[in-house]
Formats: structure tokens, C-alpha cells, sequence
């Protein structure tokens, strides 16, 4: 079973995406469950679904339903199975003979898929054969939104609920047939909508994200469904005395990051045109003012590899910034790749000892041994620097900084102090701790 | 019944804490309950919101429609009045007095309160003042629920069961102290 969020409106992305379409492309079946209660049990049947038709099954949620609490009412466990290694080891040795008479299988068994789709209950159909003006497609979440309107307008209209991919082509087409036009409502792309063009008659009007009935970006609203049912929209109250500024989030008072930004804002001074590549995690909001330092932020240890592309394409001096935890997780291939290039770039590592931004989690490996592993990557011991990012050290930091700017050559500088909030943490744990003892001791006596 | 409440506040005030206690106390008296809230960047200094629900019928959409919220409770004055076009005309803003000055164009804080002064419906309330007395400034998030209390579809003693349950891991104390926080914020509110 594959889980993926997707994240329509990007609350935390860097992009809406909509998974339904990896589904699609590796011809498996998709649940994409509406509420709470459906992601529960879509999980259970999930499970089953991948041992009947033997393909993994994707869960589809959005960032809505990933961060939303409701009252679930659960199942009776069942067992775990028995461990089992499968007795025909080919299905898992992709070697072009095995792959072809796999990908075979997988198209063969479509129709299989299809036929589950068009039967299952999360694919539900209610016509209404007193008015034909209107049929609504919800899938997922958009469903929840269409029912809270529904009972405003003067006739509920035709309805389908899509929850299981493939697209249940024959209750489609039946909805289609009953009614003079279609309206698409599902979270992230027109990824239905589109598909409809090839299922319906060429003449059925269908209006959905593709046609700009609905907005083609953003997270719906049950604003958006009522708007795009025909509701007049509710008015709430205005504030007219002014206008309200935005409260951004910003780095911590007293945050490790924010010492290191200002002492390479002034080793950057002296090189207007450095491009600084950085990564993802609380350093981005380096972005931000007032540090405004760095300028990249895309996907997980990208700003190692962008920051070698620029070098090598002449863009220097070219730095990258990255956190401990993100150079670990995918920022120390990069790193490996400019060692053996000896790019002409500096990388910025700032340790903080743990993966801040999600929490605190520790990180997958102790940055005590951060320094052992650059060094076996080959990076020279004259270039490569431990600092300590305190503010007191800042205009020392700076100065080295400098200098392994101007280096014509790889060099890597990691900036150490502990995040404030992990910190504050363990203090109070150790308070709690000394207090605990001292209690079982007075207890003792 | 429905009670449809947009909670908010700035980053480490207990927003989500707020919402939780609510929740769980109206789950336990056999309400529906919806959720939803998007942690995103948010987390420190910036604002949050959580989109909170109860009904004694099923509930179909996590989030809030505009002008349809009973009630906006904040911990902050700016942040309650910045999802103002939630609330129905019949709603009620609760909101504390206390700003959080983390941004250089924070409004001058008199327009703020006057603002939610004039609105229809508003319960303002000293959160801080209030904690303090109650033996630690910490509480204010548990002040707002207790001025907001009187507007819950729940029985006090149920809200009240749920911070002991919340608190309980911090000590005798902390929970004392958000206990009384939450019955000075109720008796507070009746007083406006």
C-alpha cells in the first residue's frame, strides 16, 4: 500500500501535485476516501485489494484530511499475516524478460481492476429522473463540500461520487446520459475532467477546473462548490478600520540559523553576484527579511547539486546552504560528486543536531560524526571548517566565510549550535529528571 | 445543533491545545466532531487557525464556510479579526486583549480592540491579567476556552475533565493552575 498526500493549495509544498495520475500511469487502483471515517477503512480494504489482484494499491489523501481530527469508529483487529516469502522470485527480478511478461500481466489484468471499480461502493451513482439539468461528479474531499450546499438549491441534482480509481467508465457515462450538463468537482488537478472527453459524448457540456468553472490552482472551499453550484455566497463581517498586515512565520528568537545568515550576509558583501542556492527546512525562511539570504529553496538537498550546475556554468561564487538533517538525507551524494569534480563552490552546513522543522526529531545519524563523514568523502582538511554559530563568534564566522568563498575550489564549512527549541526541551527534561530523583531519594530517607 | 468555531492565535500561544481540549470534550458528550487545521510553516511566531465544528448531526465538510462561524476564538486581537469574514452576523468574536507584537506593522492596539468592540456580538477579556492571577501567564490559551465556555454546546465540568487529562503529564500544578485559568475566563465573560 502507497500512502501520498498531496498538497492542493501548497499549505507546505512546493507544488499541489496530483498522485491520482502516478495511479493512473503505473495501472493501479487508487482509494481516495472523503473523510476521516473512509480513511480508516480504505486502509483496511487497501490491504485486502493488494492481496486479491497482487499490485500495490495507492491511498490518495490531501493535506486537508491528513491534518484534520474526527471521531472514527474502529474495527475489530485482525491478525497479522504470517511472514511469507513468495515462491516465484521472478515477479521481483525486473530483468527485461521478467519486466515484459510482468507489464503484460498488469494490462491483462485491467479489466479485473476496471470491473471492481465499476461495482464497489465507494463509486456511488444516485440519479434524479425529475431533473436533468444538472449532474455533479464529486471525487474525494469535494464531495463533503458539495453536500454541505446541496440542500440550498431548489432540486438536488444527479450526483456521482468517485472514491476508487479506474475511473468507473459505465456509471460515468450513465450520469452523462442523463443529464444536459456535467459539473467536476475533485481536489487538485482536472484529472477526471479530463479524462471525461474521452468517455462521454463530444457534445456534453462539462465544466470543472479545466473549463474554468472552478479555479484551476488552490484548495476547494465549500465557498468554491457553492459558488460553482450557483449559490449565492453567505457574507460574513468586514473589517473596514484598516487593513490587516500578515503575520509570517519567522525563526525562533535566539535561533542558531539566524547568526549564521547574518554573518554570510556580511562575507557576501563583498561578492554582489554570489548565487546562494539553500534547501529545505527552517533556514528557509533565510529567504525572508530580514535576512533576504538566500536565494533557492526546492526540493530536499537540491541546493548541493544546483550550487555545482552554477559554479560549473560560471555562475560564482556559487554557495549552498543546508541544514544537518537535509544534507543527510539526500544532500551528501551532491557533496560526493563536487569532491571528485573539486567544484569551485562553498557549502554551508548548519547543524543544529536535530530535524527541527518537523519537530525535533533526532536526526538518522548523530552530527557528532558529520565531520568524519566529509572527511572520508574527500574533502580537503584545509577547507573544510567547524565553526561554532554563536553570535559572539559572528564577525570571525564571517571572515572565514570569506576567505572559503574566494577559495577556487571545493570547500565545506559546517556551522554548529543546537536548535532552541530541542534545547529548551532537554533542559526541561533534565529538571524533571533531577526532580524525579530527588524525590525517590527524600521518599528513600 | 451546529456550532462551527474558526480558533486563533500566533504560533506557540496553544491554539492547537485550545482546539483539542473543545474537540475532545465535545466527542466525549456524543457530538460530531470536525478538526482541521494546517501546521504548514506556522509553527513559530506566525499565525495559526484551526477550522472546529460540533454538531449533534453528522458533519460533511472540515472546513468553515464564510459567513457561517458562531464564533471566532482567539488568543490574539489581530488574529481573531483576520478571519472575521467567517463569522456569521449572528456569531460572537471572544477574543483576549493581549497582542503579539512579532511583525513592524502591527496596528495600534486601541483601533483593534475598538474594532472588535463595535462589532454585533464580542466578548473581550484579559486573557494575561487573568492567567496571571491564576498562577501562571502560560494559561491564557485556557482563559479564552473558559470565556468562550458559556457559548459551548458542553457541559463545563466536561471541558474541565479534559484539561486535567491534558495537563495532567505536567504536574499537579500546571493543571491547577489551567483549571482555575479556565473558571476566572468563564466568570470573566458573564462580567462583559
Amino acid at each position: 500500500m502507497l500512502v501520498v498526500a498531496d498538497d492542493p493549495g501548497m499549505h507546505s509544498s512546493q507544488n499541489e501535485q496530483d498522485s491520482r495520475f502516478y495511479a493512473d500511469f503505473a495501472r493501479i487502483i487508487c482509494l481516495e476516501p472523503a473523510n476521516q471515517q473512509e480513511a480508516y477503512q480504505m486502509t483496511r480494504e487497501a490491504f485486502d485489494l493488494s492481496e486479491q489482484f497482487h499490485i500495490p494499491v495507492m491511498i490518495r489523501l490531501v493535506t486537508r484530511l491528513a491534518h484534520s481530527r474526527s471521531v472514527v469508529r474502529l474495527l475489530a483487529a485482525r491478525p497479522e499475516n504470517p511472514i511469507s516469502k513468495p515462491a516465484d522470485s521472478t515477479a521481483w527480478t525486473l530483468l527485461p524478460a521478467n519486466a515484459r511478461r510482468r507489464w503484460r500481466s498488469l494490462i491483462e489484468r485491467q479489466v479485473d481492476f476496471l470491473s471492481w471499480s465499476e461495482t464497489c461502493d465507494h463509486n456511488s451513482l444516485k440519479l434524479n429522473d425529475h431533473d436533468r439539468a444538472l449532474g455533479v461528479i464529486t471525487t474525494g474531499l469535494a464531495r463533503n463540500y458539495f453536500l454541505e450546499n446541496v440542500d440550498d438549491l431548489r432540486v438536488a441534482p444527479s450526483h456521482l461520487h468517485v472514491g476508487a480509481y479506474p475511473l468507473p467508465v459505465e456509471k460515468i457515462r450513465q450520469l452523462a446520459g442523463h443529464v444536459e450538463r456535467v459539473l467536476v468537482l475533485e481536489e487538485g488537478q482536472p484529472f477526471l475532467e479530463r479524462q471525461l472527453r474521452g468517455i462521454v459524448s463530444p457534445r456534453a457540456e462539462i465544466q470543472g477546473r479545466q473549463s474554468g468553472h472552478i479555479p484551476p490552482d488552490g484548495e476547494l472551499t465549500p465557498d468554491i462548490v457553492r459558488a460553482a453550484l450557483g449559490l449565492a455566497l453567505r457574507k460574513g463581517l468586514a473589517v473596514t478600520a484598516m487593513t490587516l498586515p500578515a503575520r509570517p512565520p519567522q525563526l525562533c528568537a535566539g535561533c542558531p540559523h539566524g547568526d549564521s545568515f547574518h554573518a554570510l550576509n556580511t562575507a557576501l558583501e563583498q561578492f554582489p553576484n554570489a548565487a546562494v542556492t539553500s534547501d529545505i527546512g527552517c533556514y528557509t525562511l533565510g529567504a525572508l527579511p530580514p535576512y533576504c539570504a538566500i536565494q533557492s529553496c526546492v526540493c530536499m538537498g537540491a541546493s548541493v547539486g544546483m550550487a555545482k550546475g552554477a559554479s560549473e556554468a560560471g555562475l560564482r561564487p556559487a554557495v549552498a546552504v543546508i541544514g544537518d538533517s537535509t544534507f543527510l538525507h539526500s544532500g551528501v551524494t551532491s557533496l560526493m560528486d563536487a569532491v571528485a569534480a573539486d567544484t569551485d563552490m562553498t557549502l554551508i552546513i548548519l547543524d543544529n543536531e536535530t530535524v527541527a522543522m518537523t519537530g525535533g526529531q533526532p536526526t538518522i545519524m548523530p552530527s557528532s560524526r558529520l565531520e568524519k563523514l566529509i572527511l572520508a568523502l574527500g574533502v580537503q582538511p584545509e577547507h573544510f571548517q567547524v565553526l561554532n554559530a554563536h553570535p559572539r563568534h559572528e564577525s570571525k564566522n564571517a571572515e572565514i566565510f570569506r576567505a572559503e568563498i574566494a577559495h577556487k575550489g571545493l570547500s565545506v564549512i559546517v556551522m554548529v549550535r543546537e536548535c532552541v527549541e530541542t534545547l529548551r526541551k532537554k533542559r526541561k527534561e533534565k529538571a524533571q529528571t533531577t526532580a524525579s530523583v530527588r524525590e525517590a531519594v527524600e521518599v528513600q530517607i | 445543533m451546529k456550532c462551527d468555531i474558526i480558533v486563533a492565535g500566533v504560533g506557540g500561544q496553544g491554539t492547537l491545545s485550545v482546539s483539542s481540549i473543545i474537540a475532545s470534550a465535545a466527542m466525549s458528550e456524543g457530538l460530531s466532531v470536525r478538526q482541521s487545521e494546517v501546521h504548514g510553516m506556522s509553527q513559530r511566531g506566525g499565525g495559526v487557525v484551526t477550522n472546529l465544528r460540533l454538531s449533534d448531526q453528522p458533519i460533511a465538510s472540515d472546513l468553515i464556510a464564510r459567513g457561517t462561524a458562531s464564533m471566532i476564538l482567539s488568543i490574539e486581537p489581530l488574529e481573531g479579526l483576520r478571519y472575521l469574514d467567517y463569522l456569521s452576523p449572528d456569531g460572537t468574536l471572544v477574543s483576549s486583549t493581549n497582542p503579539v507584537v512579532n511583525i513592524p506593522d502591527y496596528p495600534k492596539l486601541n483601533t483593534l480592540l475598538e474594532t472588535i468592540r463595535e462589532l454585533p456580538h464580542s466578548v473581550l477579556v484579559d486573557g494575561e491579567e487573568i492567567a496571571r492571577r491564576s498562577g501562571s501567564t502560560r494559561a491564557t490559551n485556557m482563559v479564552m476556552v473558559g470565556a468562550a465556555s458559556p457559548l459551548l454546546p458542553i457541559q463545563p465540568e466536561t471541558i474541565e475533565r479534559f484539561i486535567q487529562k491534558s495537563f495532567g503529564s505536567k504536574g499537579e500544578r500546571a493543571v491547577e493552575a489551567n483549571i482555575k485559568a479556565f473558571r476566572a475566563g468563564r466568570e470573566a465573560a458573564d462580567l462583559v
